[in-house]
């Protein structure tokens, strides 16, 4: 399908469906029209048509009701691609219409208080009874989790083998007896991110995505997503955060000094050549997957988010804070609080979805070829490893 | 939506420039004339004449290619990657765009098929914001005196094109005296003017012509980058101490995945100025370009070691190139200033601060 058609599907589209009318209604309308995400198949919210071709859609139906990109975040950019990739029939059809209108919430638990950038190491267990699992184990850093309806899920299942092989991916039920979210206060004040208690919960088999066992070849998937989702989603020129500061720099020109123009200029020319190069990997990734070049783009953008998000408050000499209240965030809005919120908050990007170091290796090994340090925790089985 | 990929033609025409230049290029050749005769003019006249890419900006009407900016831009990062030395950059680019401007049609059907070479008499450190640096020349009566520094190319051209007054003129019985220069596989000339007789052949906005030069040069700076980076890849992978391969080592991994991650936007930059050549790309490209090219030579003789110091290994060549090529059409600073008011980042007010 090309443009000129592709617009014609959207006119039709419009013409039987009223954007002014009931939000969720339109949502679900634009998911059976095949206009959610058009690289999806048929049926699934997609026309199996390449994903350059998103952006046309998005132009066309932009006046229309909107996702809301900071909660439904994780389960856009990570659970479904990964619900794509390795789900039954079943279970696409269950989960991804709710998922993508919004109905349903998602989140993931994958980092424990014990397994962090070494995520392979994880000991949340997961035992198989009959048609069923039975999960015990403690996640953290769970983002979102106090709205969520599922969870992805990584569990140890065989104790036995070295690690990257006893892992088993599920969907987690977030309504499940035994599953107990408990909010962690951060420095921005809020908590947007929670611990999550799993006691003896029970997940019926048919909620485990991908093979027993494979679950490391189904996390890699929902990280490679990750760090597109976080880094590559599409800039205008002089968009993003580098637009929230000039804002406010074109705005105040007393406020304006030599060596913050310098700075300022060189995060401008900086922000452009990354906006180019997530444009050209779009390019690339037309229908397919992301390859590891995805880990550039997340790590240039905590790089530019940092250096301009503490430039913005060097600017304005702001000595103040918004509001430090402890409370459950609603979503992650950089733009909608203060300078100083989005500067404590960019400190996340940089640990939130691999770490920077941890990218880099990504990028060494994977992209560049170059050999891996020696390891002692490759071939020992997880039950033994030195903790 | 223009596409920053390469098109199936600009891979081809990659493909061929790159094989003639593995054939008869290689940097231990290119290092070997380096000091006597730099340049390499009969594989000029294979790459001009039987690829032709000394035709691709001329107008099919005149014997060119007709080709778009993309192409040629292709050919740069190739020639990048070679630090290969000819004229291509001075001659099918910079002289070329100017004599397109003037509507020069005779000397464009010489240029066209690589029977002749020219060079325009701007110095390399003039830039679109100031485009005459470097050039003191006047003319009167049809004659043109004055010096210009720092001219590429010229020392291997047989046209000679000079601006003056808005005008672009064709000189002969100039002076052009070859310097010792820091780039070794590009040099610069002092080209003197005294009273030289001078054929008018049209107008010619000299900051145009460089605006377009070095949009296209952040492609060549590309190549040059992209070159460093695979070679030092190459060695330390090969490289062991301390009973393993030095790339194994988190110090240095983590450098290279940096330079990688500026080179791939390096390469996002040039194609964006290829492709819309507009005064915001180009100055980007260059603000970015030009001192990834600098900073990836750098590393690659630091990650060398004591052989990257050797004059006998090409990555000297590299590191010459890039750092004369920073200063180029404008630097990265001369760029990001421009930036200022052609994105509206306004500096402070007078006496600010
Ligand atoms: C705001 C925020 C939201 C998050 N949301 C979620 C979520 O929703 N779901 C979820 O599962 N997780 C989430 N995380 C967790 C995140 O993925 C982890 O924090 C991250 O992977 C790092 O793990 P860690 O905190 O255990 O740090 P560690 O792994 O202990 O790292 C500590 C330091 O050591 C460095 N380090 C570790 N290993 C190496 C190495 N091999 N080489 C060099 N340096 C190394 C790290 O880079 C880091 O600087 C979130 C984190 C943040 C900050």
């Amino acid at each position: 399908m090309d443009e000129a058609r592709l617009k014609e599907r959207v006119a039709a589209f419009l013409s039987e469906n009223d954007p002014d009318g009931d939000r969720l209604e339109f949502l679900r309308a634009r998911f059976d029209a095949g206009l959610a995400w058009v690289w999806f198949p048929e049926g699934l919210g997609g026309l199996g048509i390449s994903r350059e071709l998103q952006q046309v859609v998005e132009r066309e139906l932009a006046h229309t009701p909107q996702l809301d990109g900071g909660v439904q975040g994780i389960g856009l950019g990570m659970a479904a691609p990964t619900i794509l990739a390795f789900g039954t029939e079943e279970q696409k059809r269950r989960f991804l219409r709710p998922l993508w209108t919004g109905e349903e919430i998602w989140c993931q638990l994958f980092s424990e208080p014990g397994a962090g950038s070494d995520l392979a190491t994880l000991g949340t267990r997961a035992v198989r009874d009959g048609d069923e699992w039975v999960v015990d184990g403690q996640k953290v850093w769970t983002s979102g989790a106090h709205h969520s309806r599922w969870a992805i899920l990584v569990t140890r299942t065989d104790p036995d083998v070295p690690k990257h092989r006893g892992m088993t991916y599920f969907v987690c039920d977030m309504h499940a007896p035994g599953v107990d979210v408990r909010p962690l206060r951060q420095i921005t004040g809020e908590a947007e991110f929670n611990e999550v208690f799993l006691t003896g919960v029970r997940l019926p088999d048919d909620l485990r995505l991908g093979e027993v066992g494979d679950g490391w070849r189904v996390a890699q998937t929902t990280l490679m997503n990750e760090r597109v989702a976080i880094g590559g989603g599409p800039v205008r020129r002089g968009g993003g955060m580098v637009g929230a500061v000039l804002e406010f720099w074109r705005e105040h020109p007393e406020l304006r000094t030599h060596d913050l123009h310098q700075r300022l200029l060189s995060l401008w020319v900086e922000a452009e050549v990354t906006r180019l190069s997530g444009a050209r990997l779009r390019e690339q990734l037309a229908a397919g997957q992301p390859g590891p070049e995805g880990s550039g783009m997340k790590l240039s953008f905590a790089k530019l988010n940092q250096a301009l998000s503490g430039l913005d408050i060097e600017l304005r000499r702001d000595l103040g804070y918004d509001d430090w209240a402890f409370r459950r965030s609603e979503t992650v809005d950089f733009y909608g609080r203060g300078p100083g919120y989005r500067y404590l908050r960019a400190k996340g990007n940089s640990i939130e979805g691999g770490t920077s170091e941890i990218l880099r290796n990504i990028i060494s090994e994977r992209v560049l070829g170059l050999p891996s340090e020696p390891r002692v925790d490759k071939d020992v089985p997880w039950k033994d490893l030195p903790r | 939506m223009t596409s920053l990929l390469y098109s199936e033609v600009e891979e081809e025409l990659r493909a061929a420039v790159r094989g003639l230049l593995a054939d008869r290029c290689p940097p231990a050749a290119v290092l070997e004339r380096a000091e006597s005769d730099p340049y390499d003019l009969d594989l000029w006249k294979t790459l001009a004449g039987e690829i032709g890419v000394a035709g691709l900006l001329i107008p099919e009407e005149h014997g060119g290619a007709g080709a778009s900016a993309s192409e040629v831009a292709v050919v740069l990062e190739e020639l990048g990657r070679g630090v290969a030395p000819v004229p291509f950059f001075t001659s099918s680019v910079l002289a070329t765009r100017a004599l397109v401007q003037a509507g020069a049609a005779g000397l464009l059907e010489r240029l066209a098929d690589g029977r002749s070479t020219a060079a325009l008499a701007v110095s390399f450190a003039a830039s679109p914001y100031h485009p005459s640096r470097g050039s003191s020349v006047r003319s009167a009566d049809g004659r043109l005196s004055g010096t210009v520094t720092g001219v590429a190319g010229a020392d291997v051209a047989d046209v000679l094109l000079v601006p003056a007054d808005g005008g672009l003129y064709h000189v002969e019985g100039a002076q052009v005296a070859a310097v010792s220069s820091l780039d070794l596989t590009r040099p610069v000339a002092t080209v003197t003017l005294d009273g030289a007789e001078a054929t008018r052949l049209g107008d010619v906005d000299v900051a145009e012509v460089l605006r377009f030069g070095a949009g296209l040069l952040a492609s060549e700076q590309y190549g040059v980058a992209q070159w460093c980076l695979d070679t030092t890849l190459a060695y330390v992978k090969e490289r062991h101490q301390f009973a393993r391969p030095i790339g194994s080592f988190q110090a240095i991994k983590h450098r290279l995945a940096d330079l990688w991650l500026d080179v791939v936007r390096a390469r996002a930059a040039a194609r964006g100025a290829a492709a819309d050549g507009s005064p915001v790309s180009v100055a980007v490209a260059q603000a970015w370009n030009a001192g990834v090219a600098v900073r990836v030579a750098e590393e690659a003789l630091q990650l060398h070691g004591g052989i990257g110091m050797t004059w006998e290994h090409p990555v000297h060549l590299y590191l010459k190139r890039a750092k004369a090529t920073e200063i180029a059409l404008g630097t990265p600073g001369d760029h990001r200033e421009a930036l200022a008011s052609l994105a509206e980042v306004p500096g402070p007010e007078r006496g600010q601060q």
